[in-house]
């Protein structure tokens, strides 16, 4: 064990006799340990215990039909997660109107159950007219806040509240090429607000890695990179010029996850900004498997090549699946929770009051 | 038990499985609370056992015994291992039991407590809260000092552990164990247990429901309640340094489990139960202490007509009764101001009467004093002229006298003679 001396020296104030201070005094002193006393066991009490009680990941995928969603969902999660998979045989129409599916299933890794829920958003963007058919897709999102915010102002609530909120919405823009469309910005904007909204730029086998960079790069703002932070080497295509989808995104102020402001300390700050640099993840999915150099891959075979999904040099699918899955999935929920369940509440109770 | 939903099998690694260090990772980060209320007499060896369980000196000034009332004293501290920051606030009872009239040695515990749960339900009820980085003061286990009498429990110890058992996980201990032999130890704790048991004292339980942790828990929840030993000195025993009590008759080792339960309420403590105990803490006495309180202030789940009433409109009503309140308040205060002023006026006023009275008075008084003086004056002046009168004519008598006395005297001398 490490012996920690930070003495901040602080005698509890004097109290007179008749009084009972009923209060903890305010600032703690530090103290040397003279042996092992065990205090690091309860990171393992506490693994035990959320081993045992499982979690909960929601997960909104929306775009334009055709984008991929539901293979990159599937690609994701290695499994049939998706709508079209656990309804098969049904026809695909484009509905008149958005409509949100869910469905929910259940899933282990490592003595690790994961309550998988993926929401669906057929009709996003689909219609010759689409305007505000981001309101369904709203009202979802709120209608989970507010699901939880009636069991957790309940006399009598549950032990374990169920969480339904969603935890990251992934946005798929069509690897067009060119510039964020209206419908592109109008969407995250309004969303980022309420929910973290990952963007990533579907099909991108389309795009030749020129293209990607291109793309990115009228995407992007402008690296504010850390001081001293190396940036992560990759090919020096990918990160030629200034990426303008970030400018993009700055102009309309529009904050994906991970947003600047809930980085909580030097570390994290680092580690998302090399993140950030790579915003939006150029995606290929794919749930077939071929043989490549006598491994079994995931890919898409065509006629000039297979493109392997996992393979970092071809797209950029490991560093989302890593971003959700691997590194973040906590920090997904843990700020869905802290910052977005909370403005949520705070409005909803500031509208009561008036 | 997965709640209906389809089990999938994963076709590849997916990687989720980092999701507990994640979580373990981000809680590090945040630090970990731990809230110790040791409830004991003066002298019962309560910061002696805290100071060995956690191999530091925690700097506790020692107590006299008379105090005329329990205060409760709480300080906090931050410990470091390895990479885990706990900060650990130890709550210690002075002068519980000391007194001659102990009828209210519980309550200041009791109102403890509440208070710190009173305080985390303010917080959980603002509209701007911040959960997140709250300091969580509510006491998540309480080391109950029993005394090494040997007998039984003491009338205070079950009056107090019956009052706090639903508010808090109680943990009874044997204070000074190396003053009770093995065979009195026994008896002693079984005693214990069952007056517990009769009483129907709840106590803290160390949870047997996870295949991990049960069988030890088990074992341990048997050797209830914890007899233990405590030493601020080391004293060295062969090559080895180690915390013990030195006899004339021997030392008492203070980690050997053949001595006493240290090292048992050690490993139960901290290294085995320390989550769950926060756990419960928030989970069944915070969420009992919750719902009394949130029914006190009026508030339903369900409304008279049995359908939900959201705490929106309970709140909603609550605002307008107080606001009414506030204003029926304020026009009383109003009323109350209006009625002084009046009674002040009054009251001047006829101040002002008396001392026009008055005034009126001490001029007639003045008057007539002034009027009698005049008469004695008058008097005076009137005794003066006459005074001078005779005297004048005493004068002109004496200058006819004196013209005639001579011959008069020379008589009177020829007489003499």
């Amino acid at each position: 064990s490490s012996l920690e001396s930070a003495e901040h020296s602080m005698e509890p104030p004097a109290v007179p006799e008749e009084e009972m201070p009923l209060t903890t005094a305010s600032d703690p002193e530090g103290c040397q340990l003279f042996g092992y006393v065990g205090i690091e066991a309860v990171l393992d009490q506490m693994k035990i215990k959320t081993m045992k009680t499982g979690f909960e990941f929601n997960i909104m995928v929306v775009g334009q039909s055709g984008l991929g969603k539901s293979t990159m969902v599937n690609t994701l999660f290695k499994s049939k997660v998706s709508r079209k998979a656990s309804q098969p045989g049904q026809e695909e129409r484009i509905p008149k109107t958005v409509q949100l599916q869910s469905v929910t299933h259940v899933i282990e890794e490592k003595g690790v159950k994961m309550k998988l829920t993926v929401t669906d958003t057929p009709g996003f963007g689909d219609q010759i007219n689409n305007e505000n058919c981001w309101d369904p897709i709203i009202k979802y999102i709120n209608e989970q806040y507010e699901k939880y915010l009636r069991e957790e102002i309940l006399i009598t609530r549950k032990r374990k509240i169920p969480d339904t909120r969603v935890h990251g919405c992934v946005y798929f823009i069509p690897p067009t090429g060119h510039w964020l469309r209206p419908l592109d910005l109008e969407f995250m904007r309004r969303l980022s607000k309420i929910v973290n909204v990952v963007p990533v730029i579907a099909k991108a086998d389309t795009l030749t890695l020129e293209e990607r960079a291109e793309f990115k790069q009228r995407v992007r703002a402008s690296p504010r990179g850390a001081p001293g932070v190396p940036r992560v080497p990759s090919q020096p295509q990918l990160k030629a010029r200034t990426p303008q989808i970030q400018e993009d995104l700055k102009t309309h102020a529009i904050s994906v996850y991970p947003q600047e402001d809930f980085d909580q300390d030097p570390d994290d700050r680092a580690l998302n900004d090399r993140i950030r640099e790579e915003i939006p993840f150029a995606v290929v999915g794919a749930d077939q498997e071929h043989q490549v150099n006598g491994k079994r891959v995931l890919g898409r075979k065509t006629k000039w090549g297979i493109i392997e999904v996992e393979n970092p040099a071809h797209c950029e699918f490991p560093l989302l699946r890593d971003l959700l899955i691997r590194s973040h999935l906590q920090d997904l929920k843990d700020i869905t929770h802290n910052v977005h369940y909370e403005s949520y509440r705070v409005r909803r109770l500031n509208e009561s009051n008036q | 038990q997965n709640d209906g939903y389809r089990t999938l099998s994963l076709s590849g690694l997916v990687g989720f499985g980092s999701l507990p260090d994640q979580l373990v990772k981000k809680s590090t980060k945040q630090g970990f609370c731990f809230n110790i209320l040791c409830i004991g007499e003066t002298g019962s060896g309560k910061s002696t056992l805290i100071n060995s369980l956690f191999n530091t000196d925690f700097d506790d000034p020692v107590s006299m015994h008379f105090l005329p009332s329990v205060r409760l004293r709480a300080q906090t501290y931050e410990l470091q291992e390895s990479n885990v920051l706990l900060k650990l606030t130890i709550v210690n009872t002075v002068g519980f039991g000391d007194q001659i009239n102990k009828e209210d040695s519980y309550q200041p515990i009791v109102d403890y407590i509440d208070a710190q749960f009173e305080a985390y339900l303010q917080e959980e009820l603002k509209i701007k809260r911040s959960l997140f980085s709250y300091h969580d003061t509510c006491i998540h286990v309480c080391l109950y000092f029993i005394s090494p009498t040997g007998h039984s429990l003491k009338t205070l110890d079950l009056l107090t552990m019956k009052s706090l058992d639903s508010k808090v996980n109680i943990i009874p201990i044997i204070g000074k164990a190396d003053s009770i032999s093995k065979t009195e130890l026994q008896k002693f704790k079984s005693k214990i247990m069952s007056e517990l048991a009769n009483n129907g004292i709840q106590i803290y339980q160390f949870p047997t429901d996870d295949e991990t942790v049960s069988k030890i828990n088990t074992v341990m929840n048997g050797h209830l309640p914890f007899a233990v030993v405590g030493s601020t000195e080391l004293v060295k025993i062969g090559n080895k340094t180690v915390r013990a009590r030195q006899y004339p008759w021997g030392i008492v080792q203070v980690e050997n489990e053949n001595h006493c339960d240290f090292v048992k309420l050690r490993e139960m403590l901290i290294c085995t139960n320390m989550e769950d105990l926060r756990e419960q803490t928030h989970a069944r006495h915070y969420e009992l202490y919750r719902r009394c309180r949130l029914e006190e202030m009026g508030f339903r789940d369900t409304g008279p007509e049995n359908k939900p009433v959201s705490l929106q409109e309970a709140y909603e009503a609550k605002r307008h009764e107080f606001y009414l309140e506030m204003q029926r308040k304020e026009e009383e205060m109003r009323q109350q101001f209006v009625q002084r002023v009046k009674e002040k006026e009054i009251m001047l006023k006829e101040a002002e009467q008396q001392i026009q009275t008055k005034f009126e008075h001490r001029m007639l008084m003045h008057q007539e004093v002034k009027m009698k003086l005049e008469r004695k004056k008058k008097v005076l002046e009137d005794e003066i002229s006459m005074f001078i009168e005779k005297k004048s004519n005493a004068e002109l008598f004496q200058s006819q006298a004196s013209v005639s006395t001579p011959i008069l005297s020379l008589k009177r001398d020829k007489d003499r003679k």
